[in-house]
């Protein structure tokens, strides 16, 4: 069996940037992405890139730092309001953006992996983004003609995994990871904690294995969190 | 006296029936949930992947891994589940949620809905919104009656980008609610104190009068 351990995260990248390649990397918010390899990528320097994210992190965290190194061409994303540099260089035309519907996002990533090339929805049926597309009727309703996805790169972040590249997430950090795990050319995931090779429990194995090419354990994460919101503890002892 | 934005989600909270599954959206949609009527019992579904989500965690106990769709730290319950974005969405698309509330822009007399951009502004982007109001059974609208500028918001046609074409089944503002369908506007419901000369003169829709 292949080896696909790695140690670090720039060790998973070896060989495989490269200028203008596209890339999806998983995660809602800053909930779920693959914080080490976003920071590798920044390191390596990799520019002209198509990011397919459903969001764009934030300034200075999570896929903010590529805008910052100006290495992001164009992103293909649901909704992108958290980040005063994306609309900086948005608005200075140093940015592609492309709007889909979160869940015509999802699943195309989805149908890219599982190679169907092209599906029929109604989300966006009458709008803006269904010009251009093909529009067909079943059953007497209308239905958008939108294409699969994939990526050359998926940068993709689970709870625990092992060496097979078996992968468990863990609550809303789930997210766009699983589809996105089945749609990379490549695919590399980080990972809080690698396991031995039997330990996870084989009917709760998210992504198996087959998807994910090499694996690492993260050296730290940060995990920040973009709304924290609370209630006061008063409120225990009043249940 | 026009209904507060706590009134005006006590009022959508009346379209909450026992065990249905229900997906709010960010604003006052948010609101709903302080007033889910006794005896009924939902299941709100967050589009990033959770039915069953629970209220905000108390101070010192946010889990960054477990957060809604508005990006807020929540918590779970003993009946929630976890999965992909892509089966969130084929839960919404494949019409299994009950009702979606949302806020609003613009609807239109014909059940348009505008409520993700305004051109010449920069867009944030239309999130889950589109497939929300596309798959979902039935859609409830919140919204302030008028701009503030003092322009109406139920409106003959949309003038902003659409969400959704015909797809708006109940709007609820802070002077009214209509019930809106194939046949039209029907005005049902009245904020306390509001008048009807005061709804006819901040709408540009065409409307019928059902109270």
């Amino acid at each position: 069996m292949a080896d696909k351990v790695r140690n670090t995260a720039s060790e998973a990248l070896d060989g495989v940037l490269r200028d203008g390649m596209t890339i999806m990397a998983g995660g809602f918010g800053l909930c779920g992405i693959p914080e080490n390899l976003i920071a590798a990528i920044h390191e390596a320097g990799t520019k002209n890139l198509t990011v397919i994210s459903n969001n764009c992190g934030v300034d200075g965290f999570g896929l903010g730092i590529l805008l910052g190194g100006a290495q992001i061409k164009k992103m293909i994303s649901s909704y992108v309001g958290e980040n005063k540099l994306f609309e900086q260089l948005y608005l200075a035309g140093e940015l592609e953006l492309e709007f889909n519907p979160q869940g015509t996002l999802a699943e195309r990533i989805r149908a890219g992996g599982a190679g169907i090339p092209a599906f029929f929805t109604k989300t966006g049926v009458g709008t803006l983004v269904a010009e251009g597309k093909e529009v067909r009727e079943f059953d007497g309703e209308r239905y958008v003609m939108e294409r699969g996805l994939k990526a050359d790169l998926s940068i993709i972040k689970a709870w625990k995994g092992d060496a097979e590249g078996n992968l468990v997430y863990r609550k809303t950090a789930r997210n766009f990871n699983p589809m996105m795990a089945t749609a990379g050319a490549v695919t590399v995931a980080e990972i809080e904690q690698l396991v031995p090779v039997g330990t996870l429990d084989k009917d709760e194995i998210h992504t198996p294995g087959i998807y994910v090419d090499r694996i690492f354990q993260g050296a730290t994460f940060e995990k920040r969190i973009e709304q924290l919101t609370t209630r006061p503890r008063a409120e225990k002892e009043a249940v | 006296m026009a209904w507060t934005r706590n009134d005006m989600a006590a009022r959508a909270a009346k379209e909450l029936q026992d065990g249905f599954y229900v997906n709010l959206g960010i604003g006052i949609p948010t609101l709903v949930a302080n007033y889910i009527p006794e005896g009924v019992s939902v299941t709100l579904q967050s589009e990033n992947g959770m039915l069953g989500m629970g209220p905000f965690p108390y101070e010192g106990e946010a889990d960054p891994d477990l957060i809604n769709a508005g990006k807020q730290t929540i918590t779970e319950l003993a009946s929630s589940s976890y999965f992909s974005s892509a089966d969130s969405f084929a839960m919404i698309r494949g019409g299994h949620i009950n009702l979606s509330i949302l806020g609003g822009m613009q609807v239109a007399q014909n059940g348009d809905l505008a409520n993700w951009m305004v051109p010449g502004k920069m867009v944030k982007g239309m999130g889950g919104a589109m497939d929300l109001v596309a798959g979902v059974r039935r859609v409830v609208v919140v919204m302030e009656h008028s701009e503030k500028s003092g322009a109406p918001k139920l409106v003959k046609r949309c003038s902003l980008p659409l969400t959704g074409a015909g797809v708006v089944d109940l709007l609820i503002t802070d002077l009214a609610v209509f019930e809106i369908d194939g046949g039209g506007v029907r005005l049902t419901e009245l904020a306390s104190g509001v008048a009807l000369e005061e709804v006819r003169a901040k709408t540009e829709a065409d409307f019928a009068v059902a109270l």
